[in-house]
């Protein structure tokens, strides 16, 4: 009999726990504070919340923030860099660039401090053709002088090493003689593309969070092994596969924005279940936004994501855009008297005025309790505050109400929301008619009908528990392994046998590392997809094959298929290139059974409002049913206006726009458009 | 009168139209000046008088409002009936500098947006082509002294006729351009770029109405101007002069000087450039919309925060431009002007306000966009190239931190190739790409440094030409800073090094396989007096290697 699984996610505020019992489909939830800088006693805590006994848990799969946390805050461990005669300054030149398009200012941090970046006489030339052989000495010697420099890990970064590694094969080799305890990155390793500075941030946040990453997991899986627990600990990567504890920081960068990629494998996982395929993803938070477009199920991902100025990560990672609009996000008018909201964020501290922990400003939650929409009675003396600041700061100044002014401000915050939704859909050549809105986080639900009237979207998806949905992600996410191959020759004079056997390759090289993980699977399939252009343009285009055995004709056709559907525009004068060769192989595990998410022992036959408030809408009070989510029935069909809360989140239901459920809870909202 | 919440939001809608082309243009271009470097700007241009309503954020900085100046003589052209009035679905093409341009290579697309059989608005862009003909490959003359000389002037005509390209003219073009085989997957991205526009903008107009778009769009011009004036309002009343100055025109060895006095009065701010150099026989010249342009540049560094509109521009009054190379005339040659002469007109207005608003303005950044040219037949491939190797400098030191070191160009936001990629593509190796250590100009926060490289030419001949400056003087420091290090070229052929007269300009530079170019461009300016620098940060500048100690010692010398 299957064991039970468990998804643990550290988020910034929250470490959330899902377990599921995959025989009879029962749930466990836990939400505890997350611990910091360690977060294993968070994890261990929310275990015991949950009343988990571990030797009856069979998975437990992981999602950490300590290596984006590492690098965000550049609390990263300290680093060596042996590379190139004349070339260690690449690491603080960067691509020529500044922080923002206007204003001539900005700081820029080096990844790797310019006395530990060494370099020794070696070169290659673009094809790999040895023009200075290796100096061994000399590498020795660097490597010995960063010891004594007190690193922990070392980069190993040559100029053309894609096009030919040995070199970097072999400073590795020398480096580990003389520092046998190194975290040794070389970088052709992770990546295999060409440009330096791309390749070499990617190695050296690598090297530079394998330390630390080791070491956090090593100690929680010895702890849950001190619990009982007897199998492999895994954890989440950036590109929504999970990975084992054993292995997980060879590659670590790669578990870099991991948080945000477990959101979305919970999204098409329940996508799927509830037969929607097109997501637009929508995770509202307290500082920011995260979105993302599902097509066909399929996580977009992206090999080119930069996590903050001129840190660019090129790993596969699920391409998710944030935007600066949260519930902490703050409204105020400018010297033009018009009126902003964000990006500047009150956080989580101070926070919104509304929870009385100092804030002054007027912020998207203050915005929404003043319309009624959350809870006045959880906020207390606090709503008051709230009150007069939107007179004094916003509805004064605009000649409006306060509620006016609120109303203004959501309004607002939605409009740069749909902003960035579009700008992932739309702009892409996709139409938001044929999606529904997937909406979580704290904050998502609250806005997401707003929002898709917006955007025309028909329909809102809002999970049982939207605000443990990264913890879910990790239940239901599969395992991964993507690779990427380089060939850059035009598509009417590659070697198409050539295309098949790195496709093979590719395939069987992955089959391979997910049948060395001892986790049960139901299936492993590939997904195959080419990076494609013009000959002539820089940009690629992503287009997914339907096999590993496309003809030359194939290629083409596809290319200009979705070159048209993006832009429009024919070329049949000009040849198409054939860039990238992506293989994805995916071993999926058993579907997990999610209706329990929502006890059905607390439901109810009839819905009944738990109260009726007044609640702004459309420049008027409303008087407003709200419900207790738990409450409601397994079927359900009521109308706008509603309001439902439930332990994590707020959802609003405009008048006009109709809701039901599903066997697996979820909130189904049919918009009404105007 | 509109509602502020309305207006908010078209407001948003519009900016989003705008960047939505932008996008749109990027990734479709071929030109990698367009698709890697940007080198592109779309924006939205009233019907009446063709000014700016709303531009694309992530633009080429340097289009900042200066496609208003090609619409409205556009318009200009129409009403007179020099230019056919528009019908649906045409689009004008454009890339006479001095009809409101820029360069010749920045090609400009208009087209009028139709509601109801009449126009509503115009939307256009430009985008910076890799060739337009003329006497070098590229247009990046160092030496011409004549428009002719720079490439194919187009007048504003109809590429574009009900929906349909013109091929009688566009065989025109291709047959005086270079490398023309791909352009019309450029145009077609240009042409794209603006339908995208027309779709998004026409869902705005159904959803709100013709008329309160059009009241917002007032609105927004007035609350622009009120932005702006706010913020000129912390500027205190006074006369603020500075001078720029450009190391030649490329032809005639003297320098050329960017004077300009700023005056903040309760009308707004005036600028004076009348003191300025008179044309120059060099291609350094530059032509009104670009020194217009160009202020507004500055002043959007200065103050990011008011958005790119009209309504901020009309506070600002640039006079005394007549008779100086800064409003140049035909035939003067102007193909410096978008990149260097730009950054220049830029640099005097940050060293002019710094006086007035020291926590608003930096120092001086290095203002050049480094623009070294290599041409040759590579006998490997058998194939003719062009190559460019564009390069950023150190940023100024401002009140808050030190400069930023190898910034992108004051007036762009483009980034530089991986020498990885240029050592595929071209016969060139780089021997080293690093700091150009000891150029941040001195100052309690110093100047960013600026890019020391060094490229080898493996095989076949080719010849080199540059298009820099701040060769003669470095960027300036403010408040008691240092200069920033100038900008150096060094040729090494065989047994001697070329350095060239003009240190920062020179064309046609013979060079055969192992001869090498060294380049070091320029460091920020420094901010404020050295003597107030934490000495812990010099030593840890000199432990970084970034200055010798001797350096150090020298130009942080304590005035006890």
């Amino acid at each position: 009999m299957p064991g039970l699984v468990a998804g643990i996610d550290v988020g910034g505020t929250f470490t959330d726990l899902v377990i599921v019992d995959p025989a009879t489909g029962s749930v466990r939830l836990a939400k505890v504070p997350t611990t910091l800088p360690n977060q294993a006693p968070g994890v261990l805590n929310a275990l015991d919340e949950a009343g988990a006994a571990l030797e009856e848990i069979d998975l437990i799969v992981h999602g950490t923030t300590t290596t984006t946390n590492a690098v965000l805050e550049r609390a990263l461990a300290r680093t060596g860099l042996i590379t190139t005669f004349g070339f260690r300054d690449v690491f603080e030149l960067g691509r020529r660039t500044r922080p923002k398009a206007y204003g001539m200012t900005g700081r820029f941090v080096p990844i790797i401090p310019r006395d530990l970046r060494l370099e020794v006489p070696e070169r290659m030339d673009a094809r790999g053709t040895v023009l200075t052989a290796l100096d061994e000495t000399a590498v020795r010697s660097a490597a010995q002088t960063l010891i004594e420099m007190g690193c922990e890990a070392v980069v190993i970064h040559f100029l053309h090493a894609y096009a030919n590694p040995s070199h970097e094969l072999r400073a590795a080799q020398i480096v580990a003689e003389v520092w046998p305890n190194a975290y040794i990155t070389t970088g052709h390793s992770l990546l295999s593309e060409s440009r330096e500075y791309e390749r070499g941030v990617t190695a050296a946040v690598n090297a530079s969070v394998q330390p630390l990453l080791e070491r956090y997991v090593t100690r929680l899986a010895d702890k849950l092994a001190d619990r009982g627990y007897r199998r492999d600990l895994l954890v989440m990567n950036g590109n929504g596969g999970m990975v084992s504890a054993r292995t997980v920081s060879k590659e670590a960068v790669k578990t870099v924005m991991s948080g945000p990629a477990s959101g979305v494998m919970a999204a098409i996982a329940t996508g799927r279940r509830a037969g929607r395929m097109n997501l637009l993803t929508y995770d509202m938070g307290g500082t920011s936004t995260d979105v993302a477009m599902i097509r066909n199920g399929r996580a977009p991902v992206s090999n080119e994501i930069e996590v903050e100025y001129a840190m660019p990560i090129h790993v596969p990672m699920v391409d998710v855009r944030t935007v600066g609009a949260g519930g902490g996000s703050i409204a105020r008018i400018d010297a033009g008297g018009m009126l902003r909201v964000g990006p500047e964020s009150a956080g989580s501290s101070p926070g919104p005025i509304c929870y009385g922990r100092g804030g002054t400003k007027v912020t998207i939650s203050d915005a929404n309790l003043l319309l009624g929409r959350l809870p006045a009675g959880r906020f207390g003396q606090a709503a008051l505050a709230a009150r007069e600041a939107m007179a004094e700061q916003i509805a004064a100044p605009l000649g409006l109400s306060v509620e006016q002014a609120a109303e203004a401000v959501v309004r607002i915050a939605n409009t740069h929301m749909a902003g960035a939704i579009r700008m992932v859909s739309l702009s892409v050549g996709a139409d938001p008619r044929d999606f529904a809105l997937f909406a979580f986080g704290g904050a998502g639900p609250l806005h997401a009908v707003a929002l898709a009237r917006e955007l025309a979207v028909p329909t809102v998806l809002i999970p049982a528990r939207p605000g443990i949905t990264n913890a879910l992600g990790c239940v239901v996410a599969d395992l991964r392994q993507d690779f990427v191959r380089t060939l850059n020759q035009p598509v009417d004079r590659v070697d198409i046998d050539t295309v098949h056997a790195i496709f093979a390759e590719q395939e069987a090289e992955g089959r391979k590392l997910i049948g060395a993980e001892n986790i049960r699977l139901v299936n492993v399939r590939a997904e195959y997809s080419a990076d494609m252009q013009f000959v002539g343009q820089t940009h690629l285009m992503r287009v997914a094959l339907p096999h590993g055995q496309p003809s030359r004709q194939d290629l083409q056709r596809l290319f200009e298929e979705a070159y048209h559907q993006r832009f429009r525009v024919d070329l049949p004068s000009i040849k198409a290139n054939l860039v990238n060769l992506n293989v994805s192989v995916i071993g999926e595990r058993p579907e997990m059974d999610l209706s329990a998410l929502i006890d059905r022992s607390e439901r109810r036959a009839e819905a009944v409002p738990s109260e009726w408030r007044q609640v702004w809408f459309d420049g008027s009070w409303v008087h407003t049913p709200v419900y207790w989510r738990d409450h409601l029935p397994l079927s359900l069909s009521l109308s706008g206006p509603a309001i439902i809360e439930q332990m994590d989140t707020t959802v609003m239901i405009e008048p006009d726009c109709h809701v039901t459920s599903d066997p697996d809870g979820n909130l189904i909202v049919e918009v009404r458009h105007d | 009168m509109i509602d502020p919440v309305t207006l908010a939001v078209i407001q948003a809608g519009l900016q989003q139209v705008c960047d939505e082309m932008d996008l749109s243009f990027s990734r479709a271009a071929f030109s990698p000046v367009i698709a890697e470097a940007d080198d592109r700007s779309d924006g939205i241009y009233s019907a009446e008088d063709g000014s700016l309503i709303a531009q694309g954020s992530k633009g080429l900085p340097v289009f900042v409002g200066v496609m208003q100046f090609s619409t409205r003589s556009i318009l200009q052209r129409i009403k007179s009936g020099v230019t056919p009035a528009p019908e649906q679905g045409d689009i004008y093409m454009v890339n006479d500098p001095y009809l409101g341009g820029t360069h010749l290579m920045d090609v400009r697309f208009a087209m009028p947006v139709w509601r109801d059989g009449r126009i509503f608005c115009w939307l256009s862009n430009t985008g910076h082509w890799p060739d337009t003909g003329g006497m070098v490959p590229g247009g990046f003359s160092a030496s011409a002294i004549s428009a002719e000389q720079e490439g194919l002037r187009i007048p504003p005509v109809k590429l574009f006729k009900k929906g349909v390209l013109d091929t009688e003219i566009w065989q025109i073009i291709c047959s005086n351009i270079r490398v023309s085989d791909q352009r019309i997957g450029d145009v077609q991205a240009q042409a794209s770029a603006l339908m995208v526009g027309a779709d998004r903008l026409a869902v705005l107009l159904d959803r709100y109405g013709d008329a309160t778009v059009s009241a917002a769009i007032e609105e927004m011009r007035t609350r622009a101007a009120q932005q702006m004036r706010a913020m000129i309002d912390l500027i205190p009343d006074g006369d603020y002069s500075a001078t720029a100055i450009v190391d030649s025109d490329g032809v005639v060895d003297a320098p050329l000087n960017i004077t300009v006095t700023v005056s903040k009065s309760g009308q707004g701010l005036l600028f004076d450039f009348s003191k300025s150099s008179p044309p120059c026989m060099g291609p350094m010249n530059s032509v009104r919309a670009t020194t217009l342009s160009s202020v507004y540049l500055a002043m959007r560094h200065i103050f990011p925060d008011v958005p790119i509109s009209a309504g901020a521009f009309e506070p600002l009054q640039v006079v005394g431009l007549e008779g100086t190379f800064l409003d140049a005339q035909y035939p003067r040659p102007v193909s410096g002007c978008a990149a260097e002469v730009s950054q220049r007109i830029a640099e005097a207005v940050f060293a002019a306000l710094v006086q007035a608003i020291p926590d608003r303005v930096p120092a001086a950044p290095a203002g050049t966009s480094g623009n070294f040219g290599l041409g040759g037949f590579d006998p490997a491939s058998g194939q003719s190239y062009v190559m460019y190797q564009i390069s950023g400098g150190g940023y100024g030191g401002n009140a808050d931190h030190d400069g930023l070191s190898n910034g992108c160009s004051t007036i762009g936001i483009s980034k530089a190739p991986p020498v990885e990629i240029m050592e595929q593509k071209f016969p060139v190796l780089y021997r080293r790409y690093a700091l150009h250590e000891g150029s941040g100009g001195a100052g309690q926060q110093r100047g960013g440094f600026g890019l020391d490289y060094e490229i080898e030419l493996l095989r076949g001949e080719a010849r080199a030409s540059f298009v820099m400056d701040h060769g003669r003087t470095g960027p300036l420091g403010a408040l008691g800073g240092q200069d920033g290090a100038v900008n150096r070229v060094e040729v090494m052929q065989r047994d001697t090094v070329f350095v060239p007269p003009h240190l920062s300009k020179a064309q046609d530079i013979l060079l055969q396989p192992g001869d090498r170019v060294r380049v070091r461009t320029p460091g920020g300016g420094g901010f404020g007096d050295p003597a107030w620098r934490d000495p812990a940060r010099i030593a840890e500048d000199i432990r970084l290697g970034y200055y010798t100690a001797e350096q150090a010692g020298e130009r942080w010398k304590r005035q006890d």
